[in-house]
């Protein structure tokens, strides 16, 4: 037995480059923290769970900065968990909108009569999967890293678990995520079978273009693409999203429409782009509608929202179609224009920017909401005359998000613009005028708030002030501070053209 | 008769297609969520067949991932249908209705 023992090679442990690893590792710590401090403290103590769920995520941003400095792109388990400069940008992106997030937590969680430890400590489990998803490169992890970020997403959605809506908002969202997550394995499969691999860049060199693609392989992707559709609540697939969004926590709701669907768009990126690369005559067609359907449906059932957080998501329904173009034209891109690949600092750029003004946006609700108790758009009457810095900002972040100059969201839709100009096709100067044509239609939802905001009469005649608590105040201020700064620089579009991947098949 | 990879392709589509159409026709919350777990299971069957003609392990080990990760859902999942039943017993997916438009 030792004789055997001893002839036996000697166990290496594999070698693990823990600094890749330690933006995951610092937000651990923080879950675990979090965990143990809602364990010990007593009610008076909860609100110490906020802070340290914010300090956390800043301190899992400083190991992703030195990997910036760094700049090596490492690639780890085969292939599997990849740190390139495209995972550090979404990386960077989800901590920091899930540091406002906590901002805009941290008051109404406190002052509701619901579990304050737990909100946190899901909340960073859900930011967890995220970080997985910017650095997954393999369709196990794609999909561990999915449920890591959704199943905790699908707590916080009915986080009013005594509210009969919060409830609804939570099954409805449960009930399709799990739906969409089985129809995108079900794709992973047949792409698995076909390819023998589920390294991304593996299956990207057995999918390598030529011939016509065999039916499998069109099923296969058709199946992954859907069930992130659901994710990024493209239209067809996009009906859980308003009732969730309105059902849902305001603070649950921003995330939501913010960091999760960055996630869906970090992973449609990462398989279109390495694992599909060669075969976009297959999701080229598919892209071009869903991004079509998706902007109009969405603008042209925003018209007819009363409530301000249905429009809101309508809204960030239609916002996806433009995010979901640059997807559709890939393959016509030139190679002198840089090719299929060109298509991605578009989405990147776009998700940036609007990720700062859609933030914004939800912190105004949030804030006036506090004072009204309400929801529906009449409620935002006469704001200027009592509230003027917020009638300003709430105006800021609306005009950003119609993409009016000099406010952040102008630069976004011009890059969209300018990617789908670029492959000049038939197909891409027809998508270029849908989504004119839907920036129009979207310019009257967005300035019937500034018009009630401005000129119509306070509604039952309180004029008492606002009083902004001051985590919400920061997070106003960080989102309008970013949403001028993207509109009058050019920082979005240098990370957008930041966000290249490592390792392509 | 000789029971080749094919057979069990086919089981694990007509599988998914069952549960997917169960999914989208039934409207008990809890019947629903039995159909995606009909789902997954095919998503099991397919990837296990797969590798057993590949010759690869890469495709058992996914299954034991999708196996973990419904455990997980299926907790959440009840947790949530448990909040609604105690709220409104006997409750559909068409009288979870409040919110649309």
């Amino acid at each position: 037995m030792l004789h055997l023992l001893a002839q036996a090679e000697p166990f290496r442990s594999p070698t693990v480059d823990f600094h890749a690893f330690a933006p995951e590792i610092v937000l651990s710590v923080s879950i675990v923290v979090v965990l143990l401090v809602d364990l010990v403290f007593d009610e008076r103590g909860k609100w110490a769970t906020s802070s340290i769920a914010g300090i956390g995520l800043l301190a899992a941003l400083v190991p992703v900065l030195t990997l910036a400095v760094d700049g090596a792109d490492r690639s780890l388990f085969d292939g599997a968990y990849v740190v390139d400069n495209f995972a550090l940008v979404m990386k960077a992106l989800f901590l920091l909108s899930g540091y406002v997030t906590i901002l805009i937590s941290a008051r109404y969680i406190a002052e509701g009569d619901y579990y304050e430890g737990e909100y946190y400590f899901m909340l960073l489990c859900s930011l967890l999967g995220m970080l997985v998803m910017g650095s997954a490169r393999d369709l196990i992890s794609i999909f561990v890293a999915l449920e890591l970020l959704s199943i905790p997403a699908y707590l916080l959605a009915g986080w009013r678990k005594r509210d009969l809506r919060g409830n609804e908002a939570s099954l409805k969202y449960y009930l399709l995520g799990v739906f969409a997550a089985a129809v995108m394995l079900y794709g992973m499969s047949l792409i698995f079978g076909v390819t023998g691999s589920t390294i991304l860049t593996e299956i990207g060199a057995a999918l390598d273009g030529g011939e016509a693609p065999a039916p499998i392989v069109v099923v296969g992707i058709l199946f992954i693409v859907i069930g992130f559709a659901f994710k990024v609540s493209a239209v067809p697939f996009h009906t859980w999203a308003p009732d969730t969004y309105e059902g849902a926590p305001t603070p649950i709701t921003a995330y939501l429409s913010v960091a999760s669907k960055a996630a869906g768009f970090v992973a449609l990126l990462q398989l279109v782009f390495i694992g599909f690369l060669g075969r976009s005559d297959v999701w080229g067609p598919l892209f071009w509608v869903l991004a079509a359907i998706t902007m109009t449906v969405g603008n042209l059932i925003a018209l007819r929202q009363t409530n301000i957080v249905r429009m809101l998501a309508y809204s960030s329904v239609a916002q996806a179609g433009f995010m979901l173009a640059p997807f559709a034209v890939a393959g016509d891109i030139d190679v002198d224009r840089g090719g299929p690949l060109a298509a991605i600092p578009p989405v990147v750029t776009y998700l940036l920017i609007y990720a700062a003004m859609n933030l914004g946006a939800f912190a105004v609700v949030m804030v006036v909401a506090r004072k009204t108790r309400s929801g529906e758009l009449s409620s935002y009457g006469g704001l200027f005359e009592y509230a003027p810095g917020l009638a300003v900002l709430m105006t800021v972040f609306i005009f950003a998000l119609a993409g009016i100059p000099p406010l952040g969201g102008w630069l976004a839709k011009f890059v969209v613009f300018r990617a789908l100009l670029d492959a000049g096709t038939p197909a891409a100067i027809v998508l270029a005028v849908i989504a004119a044509v839907n920036s129009v239609i979207s310019l009257f939802y967005y300035a019937s708030v500034a018009r009630e905001m401005w000129m119509r009469p306070v509604p039952d005649g309180d004029r008492a002030p606002i009083r902004i608590p001051a985590s919400l105040g920061s997070a106003l201020a960080l989102a309008a501070a970013f949403t001028l700064l993207f509109g009058v620089s050019n920082v979005a579009t240098r990370f957008g053209d930041l966000a290249i991947f490592g390792f392509l098949p | 008769m000789d029971v080749d990879a094919t057979w069990y392709l086919v089981l694990s589509a007509l599988l998914f297609t069952i549960g997917g159409a169960g999914v989208l026709v039934r409207r008990n919350p809890l019947v629903m969520f039995m159909c995606v777990e009909l789902m997954l299971n095919a998503v099991n069957i397919s990837f296990v067949t797969f590798a057993r003609m590949l010759n690869d392990t890469g495709g058992q080990v996914v299954v034991f991932f999708v196996l973990v990760v419904a455990a997980a859902e299926v907790v959440v999942g009840l947790g949530i249908i448990v909040a609604i039943l105690r709220r409104q017993p006997g409750a559909d997916a068409d009288d979870i209705s409040l919110l649309r438009g």
